[in-house]
């Protein structure tokens, strides 16, 4: 054995993705100080997250993608030349030469160059308009070409492929796939779950061609492209072709200076990750593992640059292959694969679970002595964490493999353990053991606190739900507490709560609480469950045990306002109002002695009330044929309106007629936070139904829906989500979002926020609610017609029982006295709020006689 | 205090104040997990019932707001703390002692505590002096 002689000067070629975390790597080795190290990048920008590329055409910039952070290469002494690639290697006399023509020495020489794309050398494949995707500038070329083309095609139908298809979609273009193979990701993927994927990206709009060959690709007379014959003779028009047919190492200086590459390409690395020169290293995706493969992944390079890292350093460090485990979402669909996909181990079993209504593809290959093998999972990837790191376990199950793949809501929630050497994140190499001493040693006492330490779940981010599960049984084994369901008193998040009690069919939150919480409840679950329940067809907000639970502003069916005195909002539809109505509400405020104002969803609202005056004021307002305006819950506000079509001499459709309907239909919708919504008669907008949850604007031929819209703090431009609706389909339509919604959002979370983090975002929200690709359709609309049939006045109501009338006094022991500590002053022509120090009047002293009036008199409805 | 079902029906609420036991409402008045606000020679005080059957009685001022509104505020639980939540700015407070969970100064500068009353429910004539507890 040779003694080891540290090197001074380390050069690194190609500052990739392994590149970057080879430096960060050899910085934290303990031998590294004194390293000289030089970085030589071809690329014009420091590392970047490649993997996340494609989110750079949804605007995720590139310094966001950057690898690199600020201060790193400065605080570490490390020189990075940018944009001169390294053209040659003199091994005899160690030193590289750049294309600038800068000769440096080395004494330790790393080579990360990363792969190219491989273009098929079709005749016309360079022609203007081809494309290859790796790169940023890769992606600023095709986004400048998509902007006058209509079709794209993308020829390769692996993981890249579909990316690459995805983002050609996103940019509105015809989309076709060709892939030589008889199936999608055929490298991932087998044939039943390749099927699924294949119907589901088909769904989505983008046209696929297996079993196809690309043989030529046409070009026009500008010697742009036009379009490609496959090899079964057929031309498929295209503007735009984007070559994704795999990739290849860049191993080309290295095989000029004479070292060892493989007989497919890759240059032949030790287990080491050294080269057959000791001065020499290759790590990533340039380099021929010891296991005689190339890999492809961000993972594998990851697991190579700490081995060469440390071995440069001098501590011992073997790399002898990798998981290729993958798991992706690709245009909304999820995929996953891991371990042994295709069942190719002696004797492995397959354990199937298919669903095609629902999408879903489950398949597990499991080995002779039962321990888990690998697997294939398309349309739910939910048990991906999971299976993942039980398949390096190597144990047999503990748990029947049926059970993992069943749905969530059939398999008993028992935890499946999951052994202390498990790899719980691939990206970082992290263990559960290494998971469970940053908790126990390291003092972490969060998911986020053990990302920090041990990099788990920092890369493609897959692991991070087992990483939840795995830290909050460890901390909840340690006795701490953790927070990850509504609050305290449920471990369920609002949609799950919403799910046990639409299934269960409670109606009350007692029975929720004792079968599903602890203790008794608290301002956050008491409101949210009460709005599921009454949103679940419940009764009257006010009724029995319900009542307990509104927050105060539904409790008395009006706004709490800031010197604790409430404000009262009948409903308005549309904002259409007849001079009766404005007459009778004129009245009634100056009667009570309210403050008016015109609100932003053109209804008007009464300051000033007490409790006791709340029902007095709506025995006028209901008897004038007004109802309550809901401004108090948590539901829809109004449906606002321009003119439209009857009088404006713009308008294209009657805006105020479907604003009318539309709110007189969701008028009462308990939702997750409040909903507004506005109608336009034309194009120009004047109705802002841009800025609502949901929108409707008139065309010539009938009504575009935009949802997710919101102003406020963080105002948000809604989405279309389909145009030129007739009257049935678009009510329908918005009947499937809402339920949705409310279905699936979180407490307070408004539909522009739940849009945002809806996986696989817009396009899953038209393929759920016009093409039922969740098969859930029929239950919405169900649960529509229910609230819709169900739907009363929840003032009248109340009015109409002496039992919930009882509560609107100020006193329990003294009713009828307002509260003395409310008091107002004059200001414009109406009443305020005293603000401290002011000497304000009390309501007794504003409007004696109706306070201490008869009683009221009950109506019978 | 728990009380029976069978008793509730005449069971009148009692607060002292500090001299002698004062009849507030009926026992009835009260939803569970709500309250109400009673005045008491001048200071408004908010009575509550938990699920339980147990009475508190707090003052009805929200320190943080100035406001007179805790009777109209959650009850529920922090941990084995019986709580009420102010409808206002929503901080929490321990039912039995007026505590407040979330913030120890109200920004007036003094403590955030409640001032707390001893409540009961009795069957006895209103003036009886009968040793009660609030918890
Ligand atoms: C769109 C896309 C999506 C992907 N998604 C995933 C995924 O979901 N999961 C996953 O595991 N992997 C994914 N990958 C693959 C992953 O990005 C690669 O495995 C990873 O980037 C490999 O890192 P590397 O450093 O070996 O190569 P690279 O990141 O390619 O870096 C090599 C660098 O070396 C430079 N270079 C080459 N030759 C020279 C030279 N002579 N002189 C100087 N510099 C040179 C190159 O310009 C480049 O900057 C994806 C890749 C792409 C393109
Ligand atoms: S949106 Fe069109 S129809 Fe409506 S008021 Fe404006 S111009 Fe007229
Ligand atoms: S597995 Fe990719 S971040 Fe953990």
């Amino acid at each position: 054995m040779t003694t080891y002689r540290r090197p001074r000067d380390v050069i690194l070629v190609g500052h990739g993705m392994v590149g970057q975390r080879f430096l960060e790597a050899l910085v934290e080795q303990p031998g590294a100080t004194g390293l000289r190290i030089t970085v030589l990048a071809e690329e014009p920008r420091p590392a970047y997250d490649r993997v996340q590329l494609t989110s750079w055409f949804s605007g995720t910039s590139a310094e966001e993608l950057s690898l690199c952070p600020p201060g790193f290469l400065a605080e570490h002494g490390i020189e990075l030349r940018l944009g001169d690639p390294v053209t040659e290697i003199d091994r005899a006399a160690r030193t590289v030469t750049t294309r600038a023509g800068h000769t440096l020495g080395y004494d330790a020489l790393v080579l990360a160059t990363g792969s190219y794309p491989f273009v098929p050398p079709v005749p016309g494949h360079d022609a203007d308009g081809c494309h290859v995707y790796r790169t940023i500038e890769d992606l600023e070329a095709i986004r400048a070409d998509a902007d006058g083309a209509e079709v794209g095609a993308v020829v390769g139908g692996g993981l890249l492929g579909l990316e690459a298809a995805g983002a050609l979609r996103a940019m509105g273009l015809e989309t076709h796939v060709v892939e030589f193979a008889p199936r999608l990701m055929a490298l991932q993927v087998d044939e039943g779950g390749g099927a699924l994927l294949r119907r589901k990206i088909e769904e989505l709009g983008v046209a696929v061609h297996t079993g196809a060959g690309t043989q030529r690709v046409e070009t026009a007379a500008d010697g742009r492209v036009r379009a490609m014959t496959l090899s079964d003779g057929r031309e498929l028009r295209a503007d735009l072709v984007i070559f994704s047919a795999g990739v290849r190492p860049r191993d080309q200086l290295a095989r000029a200076c004479g070292l060892a590459v493989g007989e497919r390409g890759g240059i032949v690395v030790d287990e080491g990750c050294r080269t057959d020169d000791p001065a020499v290293w290759a790590i990533g995706e340039c380099a021929l593992a010891v296991d005689g493969r190339v890999y492809g992944l961000v993972a594998p390079g990851y697991a190579m640059a700490e081995t060469a890292a440390r071995a440069l350093a001098g501590e011992p460090g073997r790399f002898t292959g990798a998981d290729t485990s993958t798991k992706l979402k690709l245009l909304g669909v999820d995929v996953a694969s891991f371990g042994d996909a295709h069942g190719a181990t002696e004797g492995a079993l397959e354990v199937l679970y298919s669903d095609s209504r629902a999408g879903v593809y489950k398949k597990l290959v499991i080995g002779t002595d039962g321990a888990l093998l690998g697997g294939v999972l398309v349309g739910d990837t939910e048990a991906y964490g999971l299976l993942r790191p039980l398949t390096i376990g190597g144990k047999p199950l503990q748990t029947a493999p049926e059970q993992l793949v069943l749905p969530a809501g059939f398999a008993p929630g028992a935890p499946v353990g999951l052994p202390d050497d498990a790899v719980v994140c691939s990206c970082h190499n992290v263990s559960k053991a290494a998971i469970r001493a940053a908790l126990a040693e390291q003092g972490c006492g969060s998911v986020a606190e053990v990302k920090k330490c041990t990099k788990a779940g920092t890369g493609c981010g897959s692991c991070v739900k087992l990483l939840g599960t795995i830290v909050t049984e460890e901390l909840a084994a340690a006795g701490v507490n953790v927070d990850t369901g509504l609050c305290e008193h449920f471990a369920h998040t609002r949609s799950e709560l919403y799910e046990i009690v639409r299934v269960k069919g409670l109606t009350r939150f007692s029975d929720l609480l004792e079968q599903h919480g602890s203790g008794e409840g608290c301002d956050i679950c008491k409101p949210t469950v009460a709005s599921i329940i009454a949103g679940l067809g419940g009764g009257h907000i006010l009724d029995g045990e319900q009542a307990a639970l509104q927050d105060t502003n539904d409790h008395f069916l009006a706004n709490l306002q800031r010197n604790g005195s409430y404000s009262v909002v009948p409903r308005i539809p549309g904002g259409e109002i007849t001079p009766e109505g404005l007459i009778t509400i004129g009245e009634i405020a100056r009667d009570f002695g309210l403050y008016t104002k015109i609100t932003g969803g053109q209804r008007i609202d009464l300051f000033g009330a007490s409790v006791d005056q709340l029902p007095p004021i709506w025995q006028r307002l209901v008897a004038a044929g007004f109802e309550s305006g809901h401004a108090y819950g948590k539901s829809l506000r109004t449906v606002k309106s321009c003119v439209g079509e009857t009088w404006c001499r713009y308008g294209v459709q009657d805006s105020v007629g479907l604003a009318i309907e539309l709110e007189l239909r969701y008028r009462g919708l308990r939702s997750p936070h409040k909903l507004k919504s506005a109608v336009s008669g034309c194009a120009r907008e004047c109705a802002e139904a841009q800025s609502k949850d949901f929108g409707i604007i008139a065309t010539s031929t009938g009504w575009n829906l935009h949802v997710g819209g919101n102003g406020g703090m963080t105002p948000r431009h809604a989405d279309l989500l389909a145009t030129d609706l007739d009257r049935e389909t678009l009510i329908r339509t918005i009947d499937r979002f809402l339920m949705f919604y409310i279905r699936t959002a979180d407490r307070l979370e408004r539909t522009a926020a739940w849009l945002e983090r809806l996986d696989g975002g817009l396009d899953h929200l038209r393929a759920v609610l016009l093409d039922d690709s969740l098969g859930i359709c029929a239950d919405l609309d169900a649960l529509m017609a229910q609230h819709v049939g169900g739907y009363q006045d929840e003032w009248a109501a109340t009015l109409a029982d002496p039992d919930r009338l009882r509560r609107f006094a100020s006193f329990v022991n003294a009713p009828g006295t307002p509260d003395p500590a409310v008091t107002f002053v004059p200001e414009r022509g109406q009443i305020r709020p005293a603000r401290p120090g002011e000497h304000g009047l009390t309501l007794t002293d504003l409007t004696p006689a109706l306070i201490a009036g008869p009683r009221l008199e009950v109506r019978t409805a | 205090m728990t009380v029976d079902v069978q008793d509730v029906n005449d069971l009148k609420v009692e607060i002292h104040d500090g001299s002698r036991w004062q009849h507030v409402c009926a026992y009835d008045d009260l939803i569970p997990g709500r309250g109400v606000a009673v005045l008491l020679d001048g200071d408004q005080v908010a009575v509550f019932r938990d699920r339980a059957g147990t009475l508190y009685a707090v003052d009805n001022r929200d320190p943080f707001s100035g406001t007179y509104v805790l009777s109209r505020g959650i009850v529920g639980s922090r941990g084995d703390t019986p709580t009420v939540a102010s409808p206002m700015y929503k901080q929490v407070f321990d039912l039995r002692d007026g505590r407040c969970l979330d913030e120890e100064t109200a920004p007036d500068g003094g403590r955030a505590v409640l001032r707390v009353w001893p409540v009961r429910g009795s069957h006895r004539p209103r003036d009886t002096d009968q040793a009660g507890s609030h918890r």
